[in-house]
């Protein structure tokens, strides 16, 4: 069972990824996510930003080194407890991974409906949170009609929705234009001053540059974290 | 008329009445009462090609077992029929009035017990069965044709045919006893490699069958990665993708299985009617002596809709298996 208690949101000790008899993509990390922090993550092109990414939300495991999420050792986890830590983190996709067969506020209520909840019971929280994103009027619009914008703030509202504890947005704003990444950098913000621990990987350096946050940035394999 | 128009008019409005009374019922204007949107989409390309599949494989084995059956059933029939007739024959013999013979056996077969019955065949019946070999209009007169008792078995009754050779033997000159025994045993040979023969191929045409249905249900999969990896994704657990996939293939499956079964036992039906109307010419004869009657029978019908629900439950389950597979690439 998953408890909920916990001094750090994610620590990394000496975590190295390889994949097959390949080189390491990632070589000894070592670093924290504290509860209630905001940090970009940056680094060029194959750097392993996306890797890290996967080992952050729990879809890929290091090859040496400890994971710890919310207190627990990921390594000695079983697939059903992974399943249960991972409604406590939110996911923003760069393809936002939408359903295309479902409606914006169904897409936005996913992540409470996998958890057994009745739409009676989260129908206004849903349609709050769509007002919030200005998705009020698009609420029962299916994404193939959904603009990339409307795409990407509906895919962050289902990341947001369940209220979790970390949220990992990887390249959030690489699809809208500079006003709206700005309004979705805003939405980051509001979201990490009401609790939530946020990572963007970005590659944006003017968006990094509008907000002074902690810098997790990736070189050869390598974590250099600027506080 | 105007009665008609009238009722026409005022149902048209109940039926309006009742859909804006359901939307104004539904927390959600722009969107109806239906309830939740299935996560697996229903009505995809993949899903209808898959239950086609489905039907069509259902179809192909309900028709062989459907085949098998019939197979079954006329050879246990053949035999039966065989194994319940004996023929007793007496030859003429110079100085002996055939006729007093021919009765004796008669009687002899009669007391005999187990025999229903036994029929002598006249001197005209017994010259008409030697017409195929010797043609029609010769005199026969003179020659020793014998003369044939048929002997009818009770079913399920056993005859002491040897107490009953010994009792022609000795009472009856010129006669013989008959008990079709080798033309039972080739017959049973037959019977028994028709039988395997029949499920052997229903045995290929299963195995056919589960494997297209599994591969189908792999394709149509397929297009279904994204919402399981959105499903793991939000926190979702095994058993719970597992079982969204299992429900709606499991549908898809019956959908396919029942629709092919049903064509199938409609085939058999048709067949059965279309041979109906040909009873009495020589041609149906023929059939039926060769295939028995083109029906299911109960145990054929319990097959087919056994196989409805196998190929179904085995489309739900490859579906979960992909589902399980896909899960642990994820990881």
């Amino acid at each position: 069972m998953v408890g909920d208690s916990e001094s750090g949101v994610i620590q990394f000790e000496n975590v190295g990824l390889r994949y097959g008899l390949g080189p390491e993509i990632l070589r000894d990390l070592t670093f924290h996510i504290a509860p209630r922090s905001f940090q970009f993550l940056s680094g060029p092109s194959g750097a392993g930003k996306s890797s890290l990414l996967r080992l952050l939300f729990l879809t890929l495991k290091p090859t040496r080194g400890l994971i710890t999420l919310f207190d627990h050792d990921t390594a000695t986890l079983s697939s059903d407890s992974l399943a249960v830590l991972r409604r406590r983190i939110g996911v923003v996709f760069q393809d936002f991974r939408l359903l295309d067969h479902l409606s914006t506020f169904e897409n936005v209520a996913l992540p409470l409906r996998v958890i057994g909840r009745r739409e009676e019971s989260y129908y206004d929280e849903v349609a709050e949170l769509l007002g919030w994103v200005g998705l009020g009027e698009r609420m029962w619009s299916l994404p193939p009609v959904l603009s990339g914008g409307e795409k990407q703030r509906a895919a962050i509202a289902r990341a947001v929705i369940a209220r979790p504890q970390l949220l990992l947005a990887d390249e959030p704003t690489g699809n809208v234009d500079p006003q709206l990444a700005q309004r979705l950098l805003r939405l980051f913000i509001e979201l990490n001053k009401s609790g939530t621990s946020v990572v963007i990987a970005t590659h944006d350096i003017a968006l990094m540059d509008q907000y002074d946050a902690r810098r997790l940035v990736l070189h050869d394999g390598h974590m250099h974290v600027y506080d | 008329m105007t009665v008609t128009c009238m009722s026409t008019t005022s149902l048209a409005i109940a039926v309006l009445r009742k859909g804006l009374a359901r939307v104004r019922r539904s927390p959600h204007p722009g969107r109806d009462t239906r309830g939740e949107t299935s996560i697996v989409p229903k009505d995809s390309i993949a899903a209808n090609a898959l239950a086609a599949v489905v039907a069509i494989m259902t179809f192909l084995a309900a028709v062989t077992s459907g085949g098998v059956a019939m197979v079954i059933g006329s050879a246990n029939e053949w035999q039966s029929e065989v194994a319940r007739e004996m023929t007793i024959q007496v030859r003429p013999i110079p100085g002996r009035d055939i006729e007093a013979e021919v009765g004796r056996a008669q009687a002899l077969a009669r007391a005999a017990p187990g025999v229903v019955e036994a029929r002598t065949y006249t001197r005209e019946e017994s010259d008409r069965l030697l017409e195929p070999w010797l043609g029609s209009g010769l005199s026969l007169d003179d020659l020793p044709v014998p003369r044939m008792i048929a002997v009818k078995i009770a079913r399920g009754a056993a005859v002491d045919t040897a107490a009953l050779r010994r009792s022609l033997a000795r009472d009856v000159v010129g006669a013989s006893l008959d008990d079709h025994r080798g033309g039972i045993d080739r017959m049973r040979r037959m019977a028994k490699a028709a039988i395997a023969g029949g499920i052997g191929i229903f045995g290929l045409v299963l195995a056919a069958t589960i494997l297209s249905v599994a591969f189908a249900t792999r394709g149509a999969m397929a297009s279904n990665w994204t919402i399981v990896e959105v499903l793991h994704f939000v926190g979702a657990k095994e058993a719970y993708i597992a079982s969204q996939f299992q429900r709606h293939f499991l549908g898809l499956g019956l959908k396919g299985g029942v629709l092919g079964g049903a064509a199938a036992i409609l085939g058999f039906v048709l067949v059965r009617s279309v041979s109906d109307l040909f009873v009495g010419t020589a041609g149906e004869a023929e059939a039926a002596a060769l295939f028995g009657g083109f029906s299911l029978g109960f145990m054929g019908y319990v097959v087919v809709a056994a196989e409805v629900v196998l190929i179904a439950a085995i489309t739900a389950l490859t579906s979960r298996q992909v589902v399980i597979h896909t899960l642990r690439r994820i990881d």
